[in-house]
């Protein structure tokens, strides 16, 4: 079996309970090499807990989560980072009194080169800056003013913009996007939609999830359809509609096999 | 949350209207702003205006009460003396309200390891620079315990340094057993503990080394928060410390950090005070806790975290002995310098809170 064979993230039997509340319900995951999964479900279907206990932001309580055929407990997001696994998440984890720079680079920082980074560990600014700007503009995305503008001074969209340049610039595993178009304009969208293309044509693979069936039904490779805290399906979107992925995601019709993709 | 039903498939076909769309992606309508939207802005971004105007202000206001005996370098010296001790528990305490903490026990670590430097240095024998180590050990530990309390045992910031202050209280009262250690015992068996009160003469000003000290604090910290990813974190950690653990940041370290740095300066602090006051008496910097605190307010360094400039506290801490000063020397009564000092916490936190509704 070579290693193409063995999906990327593999998660069997995962349950997150909050108190009485399931949020995961012996749920299934699965992320195959290279593609876009797309992950729909209800609003409380458990799609965002889903994915924090992929990338460590939760701990589960029972089952097992495999990269790339190698079991891992992630203690934090900062060890699902290491391995090059990225997140949008849902409420982007910006920091806002900071700049856009800072935002981007928060826990991987870089220091200047020689004795001011080395012994005063001073930070490389300008480095910081000029990546920063370089990885906005590659997305497009907004014309901020200034790259060391506090991040609260951005409208809700362009936020979204610095949180998926953030994980965009730094994956090299795969990337997971909670609802990253939420707030965005019809043309920022777009946007993101072709960065989701670009970084799969980089070999990436990519988690989506969105309430948004065109989107989803545009750029899927699969669709994993979450109800009530668990995985109810995955879908070939070429061989399902619109209408039968609402239908099975609200509980209106019951899908015929699990595995359909 | 979106509805699935209001995203129709139309949506895609709405897209065809973007082909001939404006290609600047966003622009700004430039809307109309008052001249109050317009200070408000400004003051948002530069946390330590209010401060600086402040002292600015203040400083001519009483040259011109106060006159000639105000404005000498005698004067303006002596300000800085009287304002070096809070100044540094100042600089302790900023951090710790940088990420949305207080520490009530500032002052009470400060006069608990002068005592214990005395106490080891003059009382016990031990070599004085042992003992003034052992005070910066006992300060960071003491520094680490409420750190801790904080983030281990998960209790409010407050609660826990309003009960370790009263606990570093007792101990310091039971180790001096509520004896002062003397001016005389100190010079005779560690004069090195009073090495902060030497000073240099620079005209009519008497720099002492205990000043220099504490702007060396500021200007350290300073330079930590700014350009170290320490300092980063210790803001974000205070902004949003849930954003802030996700974006990657081991947050309980940072606070851990804090807590302790906070300890080790007031440690420090406390080997200054020594040569500020002379003697060591258990007794003394009783308000400092509140002192310290009113100082970082007054700064412009916001309560609620993540937010002000560490200089601003300096800038705070002076606006206090500037009107200390020139109300006594203009002859008013004590009380109110009280008085003045009062609404000037009510006025920094009301400014405080109206700049931070800027945000939206
Ligand atoms: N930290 C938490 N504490 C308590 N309950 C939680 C917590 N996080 C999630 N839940 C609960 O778990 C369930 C699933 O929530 P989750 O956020 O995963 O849903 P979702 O599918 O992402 O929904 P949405 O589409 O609205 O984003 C909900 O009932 C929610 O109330
Ligand atoms: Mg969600």
């Amino acid at each position: 079996m070579s290693t193409k064979d063995v999906p990327l993230v593999q998660a069997r039997g995962l349950v997150k309970r909050f108190g009485h509340v399931v949020a995961i319900d012996h749920s299934d995951f699965e992320l195959r090499h290279g593609e876009i999964l797309a992950v729909i479900g209800d609003n409380g279907a458990g799609k965002s807990s889903i994915v924090k206990a992929i990338c460590g932001a939760l701990q589960p309580d029972e089952g097992e989560i495999l990269i790339e055929g190698k079991p891992v407990h992630f203690s934090s997001p900062i060890e699902a980072r290491e391995m090059g696994i990225e997140i949008v998440y849902q409420t982007l984890a910006l920091s806002p009194a900071l700049s856009i720079a800072d935002n981007m680079f928060t826990g991987r920082e870089l220091r200047r080169p020689g004795f001011l980074g080395k012994w005063l560990r001073m930070l490389d600014k300008p480095a910081m800056e000029r990546f920063a700007r370089e990885k906005l503009n590659e997305l497009g995305l907004m014309t901020v003013q200034s790259i060391r503008q506090p991040v609260e001074t951005l409208s809700g969209g362009q936020r979204q913009g610095v949180a998926v340049a953030r994980a965009a610039a730094f994956a090299t595993k795969f990337i997971i996007m909670d609802e990253p178009t939420a707030a965005l304009g019809v043309k920022e969208s777009r946007r993101v939609l072709e960065l989701i293309k670009d970084v799969r044509a980089r070999g990436i693979a990519i988690v989506l999830i969105s309430h948004n069936m065109p989107h989803v039904f545009e750029v899927a490779d699969r669709i994993h359809i979450h109800r009530l805290g668990r995985r109810l399906c995955t879908i070939d979107p070429k061989d399902y509609t619109m209408s039968d992925a609402v239908a099975f995601m609200t509980g209106a019709k019951t899908p015929e096999v699990a595995d359909a993709a | 949350m979106n509805d699935v039903a209001d995203r129709s498939p139309g949506a895609t076909e709405a897209e065809a209207g973007l082909a001939g769309a404006a290609s600047a992606v966003a622009e700004f309508q430039p809307r109309r702003r008052t001249l109050l939207d317009h200070i408000q802005h400004v003051l948002h971004n530069n946390p330590t205006l209010v401060p600086v105007i402040v002292l600015a202000l203040s400083l001519v206001a009483f040259g011109i009460i106060a006159g000639e005996r105000f404005f000498s370098p005698f004067n303006l010296s002596l300000i800085m003396q009287q304002v070096s001790i809070i100044g540094m528990l100042a600089a302790a305490q900023s951090l710790i309200i940088l990420t949305a903490g207080i520490d009530l026990s500032v002052a009470a670590i400060m006069v608990l390891m002068s005592v214990v430097m005395g106490n080891l240095a003059v009382n016990m024998g031990v070599p004085t620079p042992i003992a003034i180590v052992a005070g910066f050990a006992g300060g960071a530990a003491a520094g680490l315990l409420n750190g801790v309390l904080i983030t281990r045992v998960k209790l409010p910031p407050f609660i826990t340094t309003l009960g370790t202050w009263n606990v570093f209280f007792a101990l310091n009262l039971w180790l001096s057993g509520a004896q002062s250690i003397r001016s005389q015992d100190i010079d005779e068996k560690a004069p090195l503990l009073k090495f902060f009160g030497e000073s240099i003469q620079l005209g009519g000003a008497k720099i002492t080394f205990g000043v220099i000290l504490m702007v060396l604090m500021f200007l350290a910290l300073w330079y930590m928060l700014n350009h170290t990813a320490w300092g980063r974190h210790v803001y974000a950690v205070g902004d949003d410390p849930e954003a802030a653990e996700l974006s990657g940041i081991r947050t309980e370290r940072v606070l851990l950090s804090v807590y302790t740095l906070a300890g080790f300066l007031c440690a420090l602090a406390g080997w200054a005070a020594i040569g500020r006051v002379g003697s060591i008496s258990p007794q003394s910097f009783y308000e400092g806790n509140l002192q310290s605190i009113t100082a970082v307010v007054i700064g412009g360094i916001s309560l609620f975290g993540g937010r002000g400039s560490i200089l601003g506290a300096l800038f705070g801490a002076l606006i206090v002995g500037v009107f200390q000063s020139g109300l006594r020397i203009a002859g008013v009564d004590v009380l109110w310098q009280v008085f003045a000092i009062g609404w000037l916490i009510i006025i920094a936190v009301a400014i405080d809170q109206w700049i931070r509704r800027v945000s939206a």
